[in-house]
């Protein structure tokens, strides 16, 4: 569904991301694991348009997506759930998923989607008319999740949605993950907490100062040794 | 209550009949005086300004300090219409509002990707260039706007009535932008461009769109100015006017429409209540406005809507979707 072929990103003279190959099929949650400054979430931004890659290609069901705006780009359905969660603080948490549902025009479908949102979320429900600002950092992050799915997206491009998230909401978080998929949406997820994602996810890639070193289902990199010392903490 | 339940009802017999009703109430107090209908006057020009720039700093979140650029834009290309164009008054408010407006596109267009600080700057190198040019017109070919010294002879079209009717106008046009989904979309763009747009908001365009509303409305308030003081003149068009307007909106709390009214209507009348204390004026004006940041640093509204009387009534209500939190009462 999704494809990454030879990704290449600069931040002026750096080369964050050099030669980046991937796929995620229809349906998976495929996991991008790594330390800090791999490039996992440059990776995001640059599907996503919020960068422009300095050459590769990257196509969503055979559309090129390269060089179309970043609001084109949510428009076709890659959604990016970014890193830190980016609520708008000072709109009640329904002006959040409301805004979730900027790009599309069918009404009907939008409140339906709003109540599966807070179906899947009962607590965003109860805070409807707060400010988003006043949410916790647990709500927050489901709130930004849920206002990617007032979106429907094809793929969903979670970034880091387990930081600064006390171990039970990070367990929640990840449950949510695995039936937001389950109800079909395709997630690409990026992630520091390699133990968790890869535990989610189907397949992983890991990504090491901008280059992809190891693929494969994730019950093979969670068994492989590398993965285990590098990331595993063992 | 059912009436005001109403949607045309709601949006446009209510706030024609609340500011006919306003209108007429000051009128009946101000008529006999002329100092106060132009003092009135001058509320209602100054309104039109900080409501429009408060679009853009407030509810956009670009922080615009050009704003009397775009007006200055507004007051020449009106005042020269109705004085060698001959255009009647209206036609030429109308050419000033389009005139400001393609500034405001043109000077957006490439300014809007800087952010904060810079954006400020770069409005602020706009407003000068603006004021530049009107001082070498007549160098520039355009011997009639006559350059530093101004152009005099505007005919006196702006009463309190059409300055009162455009001021109702322009807060309704902006209530009613505000509260629509490109306000919303403008609202995003202020809380978080990138999570913006990633939702599928063009930033781009939203940020253009309103400042190019909002520089047409500076352009409008620039027009009826020229026509009240009857003299087009450079200096009038200054970095303190935009400040002007800034303050006011700061006053009354930055996206607040209804503070950045009141704003401007509060600093208009201290500016002349303070006239007796001659030179010390500006010293009170300075003390008065710490006073406000210092106690009310939101400014005098906060973020809170007036929701009784007139003003309720010239803005819509919240899209429909929220009518469950309605219930709730005053908003």
């Amino acid at each position: 569904m999704l494809e990454v072929n030879d990704l290449h990103v600069y931040y002026g003279g750096i080369h964050a991301l050099s030669g980046v190959s991937f796929k995620v099929e229809e349906g998976e949650i495929v996991t991008l694991i790594g330390a800090n400054g791999a490039g996992k979430s440059t990776c995001l931004k640059a599907i996503s348009g919020l960068i422009q890659p300095r050459s590769g290609c990257i196509r969503l069901k055979g559309q090129a997506l390269m060089g179309i705006p970043a609001h084109k780009i949510a428009e076709a359905g890659v959604i990016h759930v970014p890193e830190g969660r980016r609520v708008f603080a000072n709109m009640t948490v329904l002006e959040n998923l409301e805004m979730g549902a900027f790009a599309r025009s069918d009404r009907s479908g939008i409140e339906k989607d709003l109540r599966e949102v807070f179906r899947r979320f009962p607590r965003l429900e109860e805070r409807k008319y707060q400010l988003a600002g006043t949410l916790s950092g647990g709500e927050q992050q489901m709130l930004a999740i849920g206002r990617g799915l007032m979106a429907r997206p094809k793929i969903m491009l979670l970034d880091e949605p387990s930081m600064g998230l006390s171990p039970i909401l990070v367990r929640e978080i990840f449950d949510i993950i695995k039936s937001i998929n389950a109800a079909g949406t395709t997630v690409l997820l990026v992630e520091q907490n390699a133990y968790m994602a890869l535990q989610t996810a189907k397949r992983a890639y890991v990504l090491e100062t901008g280059f992809l070193t190891m693929e494969g289902p994730c019950d093979k990199l969670l068994a492989d040794p590398k993965v285990r010392s590098a990331y595993l903490g063992e | 209550m059912r009436a005001i339940e109403n949607e045309f009802v709601r949006r446009f017999v209510v706030p024609a009949v609340a500011s006919t009703a306003l209108y007429w109430i000051l009128v009946s107090i101000a008529y006999r005086n002329d100092y106060y209908m132009y003092v009135l006057t001058m509320c209602a020009i100054n309104v039109i300004g900080a409501t429009s720039l408060n679009l853009i700093n407030g509810f956009t979140g670009q922080f615009s300090l050009g704003h009397a650029g775009f007006m200055a834009v507004g007051a020449y290309v009106a005042g020269s219409l109705t004085k060698f164009g001959h255009w009647p008054f209206v036609g030429a408010l109308l050419a000033g509002m389009a005139g400001a407006a393609v500034a405001g596109f043109l000077v957006g267009l490439p300014t809007l990707r800087l952010r904060g600080d810079y954006l400020a700057i770069a409005t602020l190198g706009f407003g000068e260039i603006i004021r530049m040019l009107i001082i070498n017109s007549d160098k520039l070919g355009l011997k009639f706007l006559e350059g530093p010294r101004g152009v005099p002879g505007i005919k006196r079209y702006s009463t309190f009535g059409w300055a009162f009717f455009f001021a109702v106008v322009t807060v309704w046009i902006l209530a009613n932008y505000i509260w629509s989904t490109h306000g919303r979309a403008c609202g995003a763009v202020k809380e978080d461009e990138v999570a913006a747009e990633a939702m599928g908001v063009g930033t781009t365009t939203y940020k253009v769109m309103s400042f190019t509303i909002g520089a047409s409305f500076a352009g409008l308030a620039g027009g009826l100015h020229a026509h009240l003081l009857q003299l087009l003149h450079p200096a009038s068009y200054d970095f303190l006017k935009s400040c002007d307007f800034l303050v006011m909106i700061v006053v009354g709390g930055m996206g607040n429409l209804t503070g950045s009214v009141l704003g401007a209507l509060f600093v208009t009348l201290i500016t002349e209540a303070l006239r007796k204390l001659l030179e010390l004026r500006m010293l009170a004006y300075a003390v008065g406005l710490i006073c406000v940041m210092l106690f009310r640093p939101e400014g005098l509204f906060g973020t809170r809507e007036f929701s009784l009387g007139a003003l309720r009534f010239l803005a819509p209500r919240r899209p429909v979707s929220q009518v469950g939190g309605d219930k709730s009462g005053a908003t």
